[in-house]
């Protein structure tokens, strides 16, 4: 019997939380688009406001127009493309985009018992009360309590990749292939340091939920970029060339690409590749702040525990989007800071820099969950100090190392292929 | 063509310097460049209720206009100079014999298409009597292709338009007599 309300609680939540996320993304273009604009000495959609009216709310209208341009453009498909992947493709990405926000929480505990209030509304309709249940806060993730959270948006967000492969592929265009093709070898290359990054917050932890590891976080009012910076700063560099956005946009690299493996895409089909492209981006940002900046956690201000008031429910929720929002809006500045590395920049990058650097944090994390309290209880200092100060004496550490170890030219020609079996092998052709 | 093809020509790239190998310092260069402008002012103006400031609407170059001389009369002597000039061919010049004393030709019909323009300038260098010079009104706009096509009426009301704001050049100086300077 408990079942129901469970369900319609969920469907509560999922039907809120698409509604946030698609109404969310659509603005947050419109602020993506401010700020390219403010960056380029422009002033950026300042005309759409309500429509009908001559009332214009400084561009506030232009996702409706967006929206509806959308909506009645030709959705043209190109001849010769394989039909079925191709109107999979932007299904596939767009639902493993939106299925990833199912475990992560959107804020903390509502103090707000919906199977007992469900319980007093069918006792009111004559049904029979529930048989036994215990009243609980409603927590603010559309699947609580899913031990697996970490795994699930590991796994889920993969999924991601074959949406991009597949609608490159079945385009039957070169520079979608080559955009797909790219895509694939990006996600998966920068899957390795992501992981890296939060193996690192989950040795701290001892959980893959997500509302456990903000718990933590908040329960020791020490956030993990204050613990693990290198750790942070895996993670991070990762999220941007899992999100794919600049300067690890060589997924749909303009100049190079047309627009990657959406080339051929259009109408409703593109705004469902666009949309899935901010998503992933509000994703990472979502998950950068729950693992590592506290998640709704702000000192002084939001509290800790489980039991919670309405007013610090409020604040808590108003707390995790306003650092999300900054998250993003670093996103999109940084955008327009730095240029786009090369292909075989972007694979040193993961395979010799990143993926090492999540190694080491990895390790000493681990040593440090082994020996910490030992280490810190001879030097006499509290763990928690004694471990920020390790951290951060790590990552100069490995700044340095990386600084002095990478060459100062990349050799951008292509190697010569051996002449003979057991030859010398030659380095770059002689000029 | 292969990699060791003698034609292609490998350019070394720059070397990283100390700020380059440790990244982090044009990361901030970066960053501060992109806030300093996110903040710093804006160049764009509200375009039909603002118009942009032009700093010296007499050598702007907008749409055509032909000048007219103290009485009124057009000013051009349909010498064909600036049809001669024009890189674009957009100048239609039919010339007539003049009805005044002071000249003998006059343009009967004087057209420009302004959709081949390339407002270069070319014919304002190119005309002896300063009868057709550039204004600074830049957005011109028609319904149909033959309405971009301006005749002489038209040109001579963007002179009557503009002339307070924008006065006619002077006639240029008649040259010095050149002496000595033939062999």
């Amino acid at each position: 019997m408990l079942l129901l309300p469970i369900t319609i609680e969920a469907l509560i939540k999922i039907g809120l939380l698409i509604a946030c996320l698609m109404g969310g993304t659509s603005y947050l273009v419109l602020v993506e688009r401010w700020i390219a604009a403010w960056i380029q000495d422009r002033r950026g959609p300042c005309r759409a406001g309500i429509p009908l009216t001559k009332i214009r709310l400084w561009g506030l209208g232009q996702p409706i127009a967006d929206g509806v341009k959308f909506i009645f453009k030709e959705e043209f498909t190109p001849a010769h493309v394989d039909k079925f992947l191709y109107f999979l493709a932007p299904v596939i990405i767009l639902t493993a985009a939106l299925s990833v926000f199912a475990v992560i929480p959107f804020g903390s505990v509502l103090p707000f018992d919906f199977a007992g209030v469900y319980d007093a509304v069918a006792q009111w309709a004559g049904a029979e009360p529930l048989p036994e249940y215990a009243p609980q806060p409603t927590r603010l993730v559309a699947a609580p309590g899913l031990d697996v959270g970490m795994i699930y948006v590991f796994a889920v967000g993969s999924i991601a990749v074959y949406g991009a492969i597949l609608g490159g592929w079945s385009s039957n265009n070169k520079y979608s292939f080559f955009g797909g093709l790219r895509s694939s070898a990006q996600l998966i290359s920068y899957e390795l340091p992501l992981g890296l990054g939060i193996l690192g917050v989950v040795l701290l932890s001892g959980s893959l939920r997500l509302d456990v590891i903000i718990g933590q976080q908040a329960g020791s009012g020490v956030w993990n970029v204050l613990l693990q910076p290198l750790g942070f700063l895996v993670f991070f560099v990762a999220a941007f060339a899992e999100s794919g956005r600049l300067p690890f946009d060589l997924v749909e690299a303009e100049q190079e690409l047309v627009a990657g493996y959406h080339t051929e895409y259009s109408g409703m089909k593109l705004m469902m590749y666009l949309v899935a492209e901010f998503l992933h981006m509000i994703a990472a940002a979502f998950l950068m702040v729950i693992l590592f900046f506290g998640g709704w956690h702000l000192w002084g201000l939001t509290g800790s525990g489980e039991e919670v008031t309405w007013l610090e429910a409020i604040l808590r929720i108003v707390v995790l989007l306003g650092k999300i929002m900054g998250v993003i809006l670093f996103f999109m500045i940084a955008r327009w800071s730095w240029p786009r590395f090369r292909f075989d920049q972007l694979m040193s990058l993961a395979w010799k820099v990143m993926l090492p650097l999540g190694l080491v944090n990895v390790v000493a994390v681990a040593a440090w969950v082994e020996y910490g309290d030992r280490l810190a209880g001879w030097v006499g200092v509290p763990e928690t100090a004694a471990m920020a100060v390790c951290g951060w004496i790590l990552l100069i550490a490995c700044w340095l190392v990386v600084t002095v170890s990478i060459p100062s030219t990349y050799d951008n020609r292509p190697l010569r292929v051996p002449a003979t079996r057991g030859g010398q092998r030659e380095g770059a052709p002689t000029p | 063509m292969k990699p060791d093809d003698a034609r292609i020509r490998w350019i070394e790239e720059p070397k990283l310097g100390a700020t380059g190998k440790m990244y982090l310092p044009l990361f901030f260069q970066g960053i501060v460049t992109t806030i300093r402008h996110l903040l710093g002012p804006k160049l764009t103006v509200y375009s039909p209720e603002q118009r942009h400031e032009i700093p010296d609407p007499l050598i702007y170059r907008g749409v055509h206009r032909l000048n007219r001389d103290e009485q009124g009369r057009v000013k051009c002597v349909a010498c064909f100079l600036c049809a001669t000039a024009c890189p674009a061919h957009c100048i239609d010049i039919i010339g007539a014999e003049s009805p005044w004393p002071d000249r003998e030709k006059y343009p009967e019909s004087f057209t420009i298409d302004e959709l081949r323009c390339i407002f270069c300038g070319m014919c304002e260098e190119a005309c002896p009597v300063n009868a057709i010079e550039l204004t600074s009104l830049y957005d011109l706009s028609g319904k149909s292709r033959e309405e971009m096509v301006f005749d002489k009426e038209k040109l001579l009301s963007v002179y009557d338009r503009t002339k307070d704001a924008e006065p006619m050049a002077k006639a240029a100086a008649p040259l010095p007599p050149q002496s000595g300077e033939t062999p």
